[in-house]
């Protein structure tokens, strides 16, 4: 018989705890626990779970499917993007025989505005809608200090923002001690370029038709971009206080005949504010809607653009561009999409042959090879 | 020196005046903060880290001069880190004002003017004589003056101090334990002198000087016996009287507590490097975008072309001002790249993680209804990256259940139901054995059978408990009546001496000394007696793994005695080296014994112990053994538990061997051995366990490794333990017997600062394990030393609980918390490093991609807690395959998720998939018309759509990785994605009102309408995925990883199952 002895067995604790600081400082997570902890599968790490792991096997039908789905896609936006007619004119007037060569130079306030016409010939017709568009190169709208220089709430028809308009402003915020509405840096710097369209038939030049609405978001145009309210709709009156932006050569509410489109919601004014990412961007300038089914919008043919040129690029080594363009579900054309879409799907296609092979040579060491099939 | 007066009563005049000093009162203050200095002090301790600090100086930074993004894109995350942070550390700290209020206004009994007073614990003052009952714990320390019990003892039990449970003995003052009632001890006239507050428990030096009448005081030495520490509990004694010398702040348990000092994880130290290499990132990046802009800036058109002027003051500007804020600038827009949000998470991670450790059932201990104990969180990835096991062996690996197996007397062997029937005590040598056993003891019978926890003994008919300081002697007491003996002196027990010894006189007058100790303690000691005999016997036990002791006695003349008392009283009155000089006396008068016998008592290996030294030897940990006991009983022990198996060949680094050889051959030889072998095959340091290779097991004891450890004369010290470190290093197995508990935290010590800075991990389940537990990076504590929990960092119910707390959650921690450090790294390199291209095409002009809320937001809420439920779920295989296989804790063996070559994959994945978002989304945009009304989209759209990849990229590049997807993944990981688009439309939804800009005004709303954004998202998301996947198959298929093979094992079994079951 054995003699039994557990001295040290002296489980409980004392009564007062005995002990003046509690646990670490760094907080544990475990007080004295005493009784047994709970049976839950969330408390013993052992709740159901699905448990993937990435091998050859399991992700070799993913690259061919991913392949199989991204080489059509692909090839669809390509030929899509290759549908789209598209024709660009340079017509800042670097090169010395340019039309627009004369006007290099001009300044905001020429009275009367530098004209040139560029003749140009379209080879093929543009069969759907047409959207024109302006595009400037090396114009930073994405500076910092030019993104920021603008006051919502004055777009928005705050009337204390019109007369007080907002320090993001400066230097653009006040001109001869009156608040400028619109402020901002932007806003002064509109894009003020006029361009017209003509078609040359024989000689005769037959204006196209431009359309000057629905160039803008609609949210923009009907939600983030309000006139001041008042009294009346005259916003010749609404604008009272308030002068023209600096290099604007009239006041905001003069920007257009049309009520609807004047003001801050006017949608040339509301594309320019949408500030663009890229320092080379274009900005959509009109719309040439197709007349009817029996003809393209733009034929094949000569034509010519009329450019009302104000809008000095040149100090900054800046280009400006006209684009026509037709538009697909995808937008305008750009290659990059569906080549990509191809390399990916070629790439995804060849990595799946190629662990194909792996899987097939290096694959039974370590998965079949204790497992009975 | 500091000097007290007993009951505050002034020495008689004409004695040495004394400069009156000033104590404080008996309030302990664990707290940090009060009410009113919460906030500003909070604030102050939680800026002095330094990632807060860079992020205060990033918020004020944006606060003053004119920055890219609003100072609330880092103020509010950094609000809502110190908010949280404060809101923790208040809670804790409240629980420290409530548990220190509980302290202080517990109410002590002490007494004024001859009257027994209660007041609060904290109105105590130093000289205060207090009163303090049964099973009380001391309010203060205290010098101990008189007992309840007629010899002036006491007992106390200070678990709470060093987590040692049994009851030590402590002695009143000598003129002052007559002393037994409130008028008497009033009546007390005395000081104490005494030495400054000192944080050593088991030190104390004192002097008392009592008064009486007009005579000249009577002086007394105080030693470590008369102290009662605050915080140990009076046992198995009605009621004491002391008088306070050390109160609050000033005392030893207050002092120790203040010394601990912190750990921290490899993982976190990984984390700060990581982090110092993207501050370098991030200053070269604003470096180079300053140094970029000015030279991009250099013509005035570019500059400041006509459509974007600056204001006049920035005009005016001083160029290095203004280059300066533009570097500080773009540290601000770059800053993300540190991630706030991280700390948080790791904290949040490791603290919730670790209840699931608390939580787990298997850990649980039925017997004793506890559980695992986690004292702090902040090491739990460490328990998956231990290298080394530093175990006791009584009580960790054994059950600390003694049972007595057999005692040799004069050679002949006898086992206990012999004893027990009382038919042998016939020859007087047996006689004296057994009384030398009754006799050299503490032991007290315990009268009270209330006290549970306790097992009655089963063989004494009256139901008496015995209670000791050592385990050994109620074994032995428990079979055998006590004789009439008067105790004259107990040279007690140390564990540097390893022997104790008692002076009695017997009825006859005969005066004996009885010793009783270790073989190696006793035998060189020993002059007469049938010594070979009971050697051979001893070796035998020893080597059959039994705990022996050896009892040897001799007989003083009257003459004799009175020597060895006055010598006594002259080592214990000294009030310098006291313990020294009573080691020189014990050591005169410990001599020439006669040998009588030799006991025997068995210690059981705890269950599973076998098992889990083999699980943790075969995941690649070596297992010290470090025990006090003796050489042969230990290799026994460490036989049986498999720690040294048939065919390990043991390596002998002891005493013996050195005085046969020098040390320096021994080594050198010992060296030659081990690295022969290693030498011929691959230097893995892991490779001990393949079959192939020859085992090697080292036994050193604390001698030898002392001269180890020495320091040589010509200053060459470091040699010595370079080759000792090469040795264990070749070892499987180490065994270190013979240890005293300071060199078990040397050696711990060693192993940690040797040059591979391993990392250690001691466990151990008494007072004489605190030290090493300390030391080493993880220490855990048993089931002895529950008490002193506080010195450890976990604490299992036992030693089997080690396997899974080590191999199951120890790698699961590491897993999750290295995925999740390197996660939110590459997350914020994605999220980042496309801002940092955009500032090519915009000037350097500091503007950011995103907007301000998706700034804000990124780390607090769309990718935060997909990763922190990852943090806590993850299980890259399951826990069960964990324990069977042990080896995969090689896996991630050296920190291996967090060394430089994964840090750089994460970061270039980061950055590649970067280049994707951002080249992507330009080639998208670049000059064309991506809807198909031909409307534009401006920069924000822009930004937006590389966000969307991000947020949709990071999130997936997540769901790739997590290898366990609960229904709790699932809702984390699809919710944030659902979320993030439902934020969107919702912040591009509304005019905001309260915003100054509306540019975020139905921009994503506009890009969902778009189908080459769509189709770009689509694609972006997949090329920035696709390298990933592809080095994971590859890696897999060509280089797999064990944990790999059996992931795909076990996956490959389960699909084979479930078609079976359809079928």
């Amino acid at each position: 018989m054995a003699v039994n002895y557990s001295a040290k067995e002296e489980a409980d604790g004392h009564p007062s705890g005995g002990v003046g600081m509690p646990g670490g400082g760094a907080g544990g997570g475990g007080a004295v626990k005493t009784r047994k902890p709970d049976n839950t599968a969330f408390k013993q790490q052992r709740l159901p779970a699905w448990q993937p792991i990435l091998t050859a096997g399991t992700v070799l039908p993913a690259f061919f499917i991913i392949g199989l789905i991204f080489i059509p896609i692909g090839i669809g936006i390509f030929v899509t993007s290759n549908n789209i007619r598209e024709y660009e004119i340079d017509y800042t007037g670097t090169e010395p025989s340019s039309p627009c060569n004369k006007c290099l130079n001009v300044s905001w306030d020429s009275t009367p505005p530098c004209t040139c016409t560029i003749n140009f010939t379209l080879e093929h017709s543009f069969e759907s809608n047409v959207f024109m568009y302006y595009g400037l190169s090396n114009f930073y709208q994405n500076h910092r200090r030019y993104v920021k220089s603008r006051d919502d709430s004055q777009l928005n028809g705050d009337n204390s923002s019109l007369l007080n308009p907002s320090k993001e402003c400066e230097p653009y915020r006040t001109n001869e001690d009156k608040p400028i509405a619109p402020c901002g840096a932007i806003a002064n710097s509109m894009f003020n370029d006029t361009l017209e369209l003509y078609r040359i038939d024989n000689d005769t030049r037959t204006p196209i038709t431009l359309i000057k609405k629905g160039i803008a978001w609609w949210t923009d145009k009907n939600v983030k971009f309000r006139n001041p309210t008042g009294d009346g709709n005259n916003l010749t009156a609404l604008f009272q206080g308030t002068t023209k932006p600096v290099n604007w050569p009239k006041p905001v509410y003069m920007l257009d005949s049309e009520p609807d489109n004047n003001g801050f919601i006017n949608e040339d004014f509301i594309v320019w504010m949408r500030t663009a990412a890229l320092p080379t961007f274009r900005k959509l300038y009109r719309l040439i809607e197709r007349k009817n089914n029996l003809q393209p919008t733009l034929q094949a043919g000569k034509y010519s653009l009329d450019i009302a040129y104000n809008y000095p690029v040149h100090s900054f080594d800046g280009r400006k561009r006209m684009i026509l363009s037709t538009i697909s579900w995808m937008g305008g054309k750009n290659p990059f999409l569906g080549i990509a879409y191809i390399t990916v799907g070629s790439i995804c296609f060849f990595l799946g042959v190629v662990l194909l092979i792996i899987h097939h040579k290096y694959g039974n060491r370590n998965t079949s090879a204790d497992i009975p099939n | 020196i500091r000097t007290i007066y007993v009951g505050h009563r002034e020495p008689p005049p004409g004695t040495e005046a004394y400069i009156p000093q000033r104590f404080p009162d008996n309030r302990i203050v664990s707290s940090k903060y009060t009410f009113w200095n919460f906030v500003p002090k909070n604030l102050f301790e939680q800026f002095r880290r330094i990632a807060n600090f860079y992020f205060l100086i990033i918020f004020l930074v944006q606060l003053i001069i004119d920055t890219p993004t609003s100072p609330v894109t880092s103020g509010l995350p950094l609000l809502f880190v110190i908010t949280v942070t404060a809101i923790k550390q208040g809670y804790e700290d409240w629980l420290r004002h409530k548990a220190d209020n509980a302290m202080n206004q517990y109410p002590v009994h002490f007494i004024q003017h001859g009257k027994l007073v209660r007041k609060q614990s904290r109105k105590l003052r130093v000289g205060d004589i207090v009163m303090v009952k049964e099973d009380e714990t001391f309010p203060c320390d205290l010098i101990f003056l008189s007992s309840s019990r007629e010899d002036g003892t006491c007992f106390v039990t200070t678990a709470s101090l060093d987590g040692e449970s049994s009851h030590k003995t402590h002695y009143a003052v000598q003129d002052t334990k007559a002393f037994h009632n409130e008028q008497e001890m009033d009546a007390l006239h005395a000081t104490i002198e005494c030495e400054q507050p000192q944080p050593d428990l088991y030190k104390f030096v004192g002097r008392i000087n009592v008064y009486h009448d007009r005579n000249e005081p009577t002086a007394r030495p105080l030693g470590s016996e008369n102290l009662l520490l605050r915080g140990a509990t009076l046992k198995n004694t009605e009621k004491i009287f002391g008088v306070a010398i050390y109160t609050g702040m000033e005392t030893k348990m207050a002092l120790n507590y203040q010394a601990k000092s912190q750990k921290r994880s490899a993982v976190e130290k990984s984390m700060n490097v990581f982090l110092i290499v993207y501050l370098c990132i991030l200053i070269s990046k604003a470096l180079i975008n300053t140094v970029l802009k000015y030279v991009w800036q250099s013509e005035p058109f570019r500059d400041e072309p006509w459509y974007n002027q600056k204001t006049e003051p920035e005009r005016k500007r001083n160029l290095f001002l203004r280059a300066f804020t533009d570097f500080l600038a773009f540290m601000v827009l770059f800053n993300y790249i540190i991630p706030v949000s991280m700390y948080v998470t790791v904290e949040m991670q490791k603290f919730l993680g670790s209840y699931f450790l608390t939580w787990d059932e298997e850990m649980f201990d039925e017997d004793t209804g506890e559980g695992p104990l986690v004292n702090t969180s902040d090491l739990n990835e460490e328990l998956g990256q231990i290298e080394y096991v530093f175990t006791d062996k009584t009580g960790t690996l054994t059950e600390n259940n003694m049972e007595f197996v057999e005692c040799c007397i004069e050679g002949h062997v006898y086992v206990p139901h012999v004893i027990c029937n009382g038919q042998i005590l016939h020859d007087c040598t047996e006689e004296l054995f057994f009384r030398a056993l009754c006799l050299c003891h503490t032991v007290q019978v315990k009268d009270d059978d209330s006290v549970d926890g306790l097992k009655k003994s089963q063989l004494s008919r009256r139901s008496c408990i015995y209670i000791s300081s050592s385990p050994d002697e109620v074994a032995l007491v428990e079979g055998i009546q006590r004789y009439v003996f008067e105790l004259l002196e107990v040279l007690s027990f140390d564990s540097v001496r390893r022997r104790m010894s008692v002076i009695v006189r017997s009825s006859t007058g005969h005066i004996f000394l009885f010793c009783k100790g270790a073989d190696s303690s006793i035998f060189p000691r020993v002059k007469e007696g049938k010594i070979d005999q009971i050697r051979s016997r001893v070796e035998r036990n020893a080597v059959e793994g039994l705990r022996t002791l050896c009892v040897a006695y001799k007989e003083l003349t009257a003459e004799e005695y009175s020597k060895v008392q006055k010598l006594l009283q002259n080592a214990k009155l000294a009030l310098q080296d006291r313990e020294k000089k009573l080691a020189e006396v014990y050591e005169k008068i410990e001599r020439d014994f006669i040998l009588l016998g030799a006991t025997a008592v068995e210690d059981r290996l705890q269950e599973k112990a076998a098992d889990t030294i083999e699980a943790l030897q075969k995941a690649g940990i070596k297992v010290w053994v470090l025990t006090g006991d003796k050489m042969e009983t230990a290799a026994a022990t460490c036989y049986a538990c498999k720690l040294f198996r048939r065919n390990t060949q043991i390596l002998e680094l002891t005493t013996k061997k050195i005085e046969e050889q020098s040390l320096h051959d021994v080594l050198f030889d010992l060296s030659k051995t081990v690295l022969r072998h290693s030498g011929s095959l691959t230097r893995d340091t892991f490779s001990g366990l393949s079959t192939d290779m020859q085992d090697y097991g080292l036994i050193i004891d604390g001698a030898a490794l002392s001269l180890i450890m020495k320091p040589r004369q010509d200053g060459s010290s470091g040699n010595y333990r370079e080759l000792f470190l090469e040795i264990c290093r070749n070892c499987s197995a180490v065994l270190c017997c013979r240890m005293a508990p300071l060199q078990k935290a040397q050696i711990v010590k060693l192993i940690k600062l040797s040059k591979e800075h391993p990392i250690t991990l001691a466990i151990g389940d008494g007072a004489n394990d605190v030290s090493m537990i300390l030391e080493a990076h993880v220490g855990i504590i048993g089931k002895e030393g529950r008490q002193a929990a506080r010195n450890s960092d976990y604490a299992i119910p036992k030693f089997k609980h080690l396997k899974k707390m080590l191999l199951v959650h120890g790698h699961f921690y590491y897993v999750r918390i290295s995925e999740l450090v390197q996660y939110f790294f590459y997350k914020n390199v994605c999220f980042i490093f496309p801002q940092f291209l955009y500032q090519f095409f915009c000037g350097f002009s500091q503007q950011t991609l995103y907007d301000t809320a998706y700034l804000t937001l990124y780390n607090i809420s769309f990718t935060s807690l997909p990763i922190l439920f990852y943090g806590l779920m993850e299980q890259h295989v399951s826990a069960d395959t964990l324990k069977r296989e042990p080896s995969l804790y090689r896996d991630v063996a050296k920190n291996a998720l967090l060394r430089w070559r994964a840090f750089i994959y994460w970061t270039f994945l980061g950055v590649f998939d970067a280049v994707v978002f951002f080249f992507g989304a330009y080639l998208l945009y670049d000059n064309t018309v991506v809807t198909s009304n031909g409307q534009m989209f401006g920069n924000w759209t822009f930004g937006t759509l590389v966000f969307t990849v991000l947020v949709f990229t990071v999130t997936l590049k997540l769901a790739l990785d997590t290898h366990y997807w609960t229904w709790i993944n699932h809702f984390m990981i699809w919710g944030s994605l659902v979320f993030y688009v439902v934020f969107s439309l919702l912040w591009g939804g509304i005019i905001w009102p309260f915003l100054n800009y509306q540019r975020m005004y139905y921009v994503f709303m506009q890009m969902l309408s778009s189908g080459p954004a769509w189709l770009g998202i689509i694609l972006l998301i997949t090329v920035s995925l696709l390298p990933d996947v592809l080095k994971k198959v590859l890696c897999r298929q060509l280089w797999p990883t064990a944990t790999e093979r059996i992931q795909v094992k076990i996956f490959f079994i389960l699909k084979l199952v479930f078609c079976i079951t359809s079928l």
